[in-house]
Parts: C-alpha cells; structure tokens; sequence
C-alpha cells in the first residue's frame, strides 16, 4: 500500500491538451475519485498512472519512486476496466491467476491467493466456467478478483461500473465501498457518475477540459463549490443558477432580476462588498427552496409558476419559471400543487452560492 | 362479380400458396444454388471418377478396366515425383505465408502514418491476377535478362549467371517464393483482420498483469486469434495443393519433372498427352488428401470455438 503522487501532470496528443497540471496528493488507504464529463482528461490521467499512457510532462510518484518510465508491470497496481478485459479463453480461475503466474508465484501460493479472493467475492462456484458464460455483475467480480490476488500497492478503477444495470451498479458500489474497508489498498476511481463519486470517494476530484476545478471530500463539494461548474456537477437534480446584480439599499445588499428581489445574509454580503454593481450568478440547490410560509423572511422569497409537476414519491420535484430563469425545488410529498399554479417559494438564505458572472469562481 | 374475382385471382393464389409453404419456398431458393453446384461440380467430378476407371484416350472412349489406371498411376516415378514435390511445396510455402503473414499483421495492426494506404498496397500481389504477376516472376528469373542476376553480379555476390528457373532445386525454391510472395498478403489481411476483433485492453490488462510483449503474444494474441488462423491455414493449403498457374507459367513443371505438382502432371497427361482417364485418375489422387485436411481443420476449428 502507498501514497500516489502527481505533480504537474500534462498530457499532449498531437493537437489535443488533454491532462493541464494536474498536481494532486492520494494518502495511503485513500480512496479518490475522478470526476468530470467525458473527454475532461479523468481517464487519461488514471492511464498514466497506470502506465498505459505515456506523460507529457510532470511526475508520478507511487510510494517514494518515480514511476513515469517504469512499464505497467513494475508499479505494482492492478487495474479494472469498463468492459472487464477477462482474457475469453481462459478460466475464471486462470483469469485471476494469470497476473500470478506472470510474476512467477507458487502453484501453492496461486491457489491459496485465487481461494481467498473468489471467497471475499462470492464466486467460489464459477472458478471453471468462462468469462462469456457470466453474467455482467459475475464478470465485474472477476475483473475485481484479478485485482485483488495480486495485493497490489494501488487499484485503480475506470469506470467499472458503467456496463451495469442500475440496480446492480447501486449493489455493486456498496460492494467496492466494503471492499476497499477490508483491504484498505489505495484506490483511484475514474466515473463520471456524480453519485458514484460522491458515496464511493474519501475525497474527489472533479476535473473538466483537462484542469482540475475543486478537490475536497464530498461535502465539502457539495457545500462548497468552487465554482459554478461544480456547483452545477456535484448533486441531483442540479443547482438552480439565475443571473442577478447587485444592488445596495441601506445597509442591505439585494441580489436583483426580473423575477427575483433577495435580501444577501450578512455574512455573505460582507464577502460580496467589491462586487456591488456588478453582475453575477446566484446558486441555489433544489433542496434548499421550500414553499414560503409565515416565518419566511419577505427578502428570501419569491414567486413561481409551477410548469411541471415530478412525482418521486419520497419528494415531489417543481419545475418552476420565476421570471425569466427555470428552477427546480425538493418539496415534500404532501405539497398539494397544480400545473400553472402560482406558488410562493422561499429559499434557505445560509445556502446562498454566488458565482462571478464572467470566471464563474465562487464568491 | 364474386365469381368474376375469384377466376380472375385463382392462379396466383396457388402460386402464393405453395411459396408460402416454407418446403416448397427452400426448394425455390436452393434451386440457383443446386443448379450450379451440379452443373459445375457434382457433374465433373462424377464424370472424373467415371473417367478414371476407364482406359479413355482423346478420341477412344475406352471400357471399364477398373483400378488398373490408379494401379499404373501409383507405379508411375513422375507421379510420386510429383506428389512428393505438391507436399513439400504445400508444407514449406503454408510454413513461410503464415510466419510472415503473421508478422506483418502484427506490424500493420500498429498505429502509423498512412496505415489505411499501406493496408490497401500490401494486397496488391494478391490481386493482380496470377498469370500475369507470374510473367514478371519469369522474366526476372530469365538466363539472359534476370533483373535478380544483374543486381547480384552488380553488388559483386556472383561473377557467373544463375539459371533460376533451370536447375532443378532452384526451380523448386523459385515456385515456393512466388507462391509465397503471392499468398502472404491474403494471410496478412486476414489475420490483421482477426487481430483487430482482440479488444485493446486485453493486452493492456496483460501488461498491468506482468506478461512482456512475448508473453502478451503467447497468452493473450495467440490463443485468440487461432480460430482465424485454422481458417486461413485452410484455405491456404487447399489452394496451394491444388496450385497449377503458377508452376504452369514458371516451369511447366520442369526441369526434368522437378516442380510437377499434382496438377500441372495431370493436365500434362490428360489434356497434353491426351490420356484422359489417367489425367482423372492423377486428379483424383488429390482428393483424399484434401479431404483428410479439411475434416481435420474443421474439427479443430469446432473444438477452438466451443471451448
């Protein structure tokens, strides 16, 4: 087991930058997750890491050596992929032994290593049987089995579960969680599942068109967001954004739209003094709108046309117009609303975000 | 009126009847197919067995002797000249096509410039028709104005003139290297075909896993990509056994009988000689041959595809 280190990671391809000075620190034991849409350089920084990419410039450090020119099979980690990679031909017993054989183990010790790893995955039984006679989450098993045999320093994922239905992918996620509780071996995690990330990370990295945007534990993103990208990436249903300016009556600040009048909470506000006069964003998620009642402060309300009406069961979702802008709000199963309806909504003002309107970064 | 209908549309009715009987509709489709496939060689290789137990000559048509015609074949030093030399041209040149079919899909399955155009290039040998790529082998192997004598005596290796084509062990080695420059394309692209369905991140997986480019090879490339393999090695051994334009073109099966295969001595006897049921019986030969390969290659293909 061992720390992982990057620094000032980059990666070209011919006319693509694809990794931009990525510098993060993974502690031992750690489990982090990459995070970000597709094409925003979480995969190809996992590759380098594992040696399936070469690196452009920078350095990674797995324990206390420098790996950027050591091939895959010397930097001790072991990999899963998205779609398996099971060797076809083989047994799910040689499929996990293979990494074993290659670094020349004991038949002994093989067994023994292949035996404990099929039992902490349940998959004693299929020991014989062929990658395509699996199931998808059989397969995934497998895939994981030949990770742990070899008990390598670090694991490293790449969207492992992103082949599965969405029932198993949630019972499997469980699974990776434990698992990672019993062994304890340092992990990098690659998805572009927010939720994935979210329950699976120590902490995590979210990364977008090749930079990192915020790296912390997942609450932290979550109320904390660094800037709007995150904001808008971490949670579901997303962040609501609308564009106001800023306004000063009194001693008071006022966020201000066509729609929206917000009084800005002190503490916020003394934050936001350079930035009166000027326009930005404000962020507020789903879940922290409620419908107004008698104890909402005027200056956190607003009104709303309620345009649809989503049913979860354990809550309702609002689409709502308010003035120009579109916002989602969490509200209890008991609201009774209808379509075109007019509501009051009012919002939480301690989880006020406000975003630069040009770089986007938190204020 | 009804009735007016009914007359009118009572034929095709019929007609969609009986195709809708899914008997009758196989019978229909498979007809093209068995209508050639009897015409072009059920009839003559009925008529080729017929002949061989004949004593038919251009001309004569002969009575039934029997076997006496395979007895004088067997007894005949050419023919087992000329089995001896189809065996050995098949194994060495099936040996050659194949390692360096291999090795240039191996090459070819790489990521470099101008991968699609190499690709499309590398077939050529292939597809120009055999007797004509076969005429330029020739005159490169000419006594007198062989290209291949002028640059080794330019390049100093020799001082006198080889003649490829008129010794007889050269000539064996020359049929081989035209055959397999000819066949190793088709190999090439089937196997880089058969390369390409192996999914990248096997190998990356055998990397992280330990195994070196060799053991990548041997464990992961090899055993996948051996179904495809058999088939091409297949068709391969059946085309060379059976090969006649190439050795027709280049030697005529000389010097002295040294390059006659199976059928080049069969067209010799059969149609230049005229001894028709001998031709036959010399044909004929090589069909247990042939027969046993594909039985056994088939097998093997079934066995590698069900495991």
């Amino acid at each position: 087991m061992a720390r992982v280190l990057l620094r000032d990671l980059n990666k070209h391809y011919e006319t693509f930058h694809a990794v931009k000075d990525v510098s993060l620190e993974i502690q031992d034991r750690e489990f982090v997750v990459l995070v970000g849409p597709s094409g925003c350089g979480k995969t190809t920084t996992l590759r380098m890491i594992a040696g399936l990419e070469a690196i452009t410039s920078g350095e990674i450090l797995i324990g206390d050596t420098v790996v950027n020119e050591l091939p895959p099979m010397d930097r001790d980690i072991a990999m899963v992929f998205q779609n398996y990679a099971l060797y076809p031909h083989m047994s799910v017993r040689d499929n996990m032994a293979f990494g074993l054989k290659m670094r020349k183990f004991e038949r002994e010790e093989i067994a023994r290593r292949v035996k404990i790893a099929a039992d902490i995955l349940g998959i004693e039984s299929l020991l014989h049987r062929k990658p395509r006679q699996l199931s998808g989450g059989q397969r995934q098993r497998v895939a994981l089995g030949r990770a742990i045999v070899r008990n390598p320093q670090v694991f490293l994922f790449d969207e492992p579960l992103s082949n599965l239905d969405a029932k198993l992918r949630v019972q499997m996620r469980v699974e990776l969680k434990k698992l990672h509780e019993r062994l304890g071996t340092t992990a990098v995690y690659v998805t572009h599942d927010q939720v994935e990330a979210m329950t699976l990370g120590d902490r995590v990295v979210v990364m977008k068109d090749g930079w990192v945007q915020q790296v912390g534990d997942p609450l932290e993103l979550y109320n904390a967001p660094a800037n709007k990208f995150v904001a808008g990436f971490i949670g579901s249903p997303g962040m609501n954004f609308a564009a106001v300016s800023f306004q000063r009556e009194g001693d008071t600040l006022l966020a201000v739209n066509h729609g929206l009048r917000i009084t800005v909470p002190a503490p916020i506000a003394a934050r936001l003094n350079g930035h009166a006069g000027r326009d930005a964003t404000l962020g507020i998620r789903p879940e922290d709108l409620h419908l107004a009642g008698p104890d909402d402060d005027e200056g956190h309300c607003f009104e709303a046309l309620v345009e649809v009406i989503e049913r979860l069961g354990s809550e309702i979702l609002l689409d709502v117009k308010v003035g120009p802008a579109s916002m989602v709000a969490s509200v209890p199963p008991t609201v009774r609303t209808r379509m075109r309806d007019t509501i009051r909504l009012a919002l939480d003002p301690e989880r006020l975000h406000f975003f630069d309107a040009e770089t986007e970064v938190a204020l | 009126m009804a009735t007016t209908t009914e007359a009118a549309t009572g034929t095709p009715r019929t007609r969609t009847r009986l195709l809708e009987d899914e008997r009758w509709l196989a019978f229909f489709l498979l007809m093209p197919t068995i209508v050639l496939l009897a015409l072009f060689i059920a009839y003559p290789f009925m008529k080729g067995i017929l002949l061989s137990v004949t004593n038919t000559r251009v001309g004569v048509p002969g009575e039934f002797v029997g076997l006496a015609i395979f007895e004088k074949v067997w007894n005949d030093g050419i023919f087992r000249e000329a089995a001896w030399n189809t065996i050995y041209y098949t194994a060495v040149t099936t040996v050659f096509k194949l390692a360096l079919g291999l090795w240039l899909a191996l090459l070819l399955n790489r990521h470099f410039r101008g991968k699609a155009f190499i690709r499309a290039f590398i077939l050529l040998p292939f597809i120009i028709p055999t007797v004509l790529s076969t005429f330029a082998w020739k005159w490169m192997f000419d006594p007198t104005f062989s290209v291949l004598n002028w640059l080794l005596r330019e390049i100093g290796v020799i001082d006198q003139r080889i003649n490829w084509l008129g010794d007889p062990d050269l000539a064996m080695g020359c049929i081989i290297a035209v055959n397999v420059w000819r066949g190793v394309p088709f190999f090439a692209i089937t196997l880089l075909a058969g390369l390409q369905t192996i999914s990248p991140e096997l190998h990356e997986a055998a990397a992280i896993d330990g195994a070196n480019a060799r053991q990548r090879f041997l464990y992961v490339t090899w055993p996948l990509l051996l179904p495809v393999t058999m088939v091409v090695v297949l068709f391969s051994v059946i085309q060379t056994f059976a090969d006649f334009q190439l050795v027709y073109v280049l030697t005529e099966g000389g010097p002295a009988n040294a390059t006659h295969l199976f059928a080049t001595y069969a067209y010799q006897i059969g149609v230049r000689t005229g001894l028709l049921s001998e031709g036959a019986a010399i044909s004929l030969a090589m069909f247990p041959v042939l027969f046993l390969v594909v039985i056994f290659q088939l097998l093997y293909i079934r066995r590698v595809e069900t495991r």
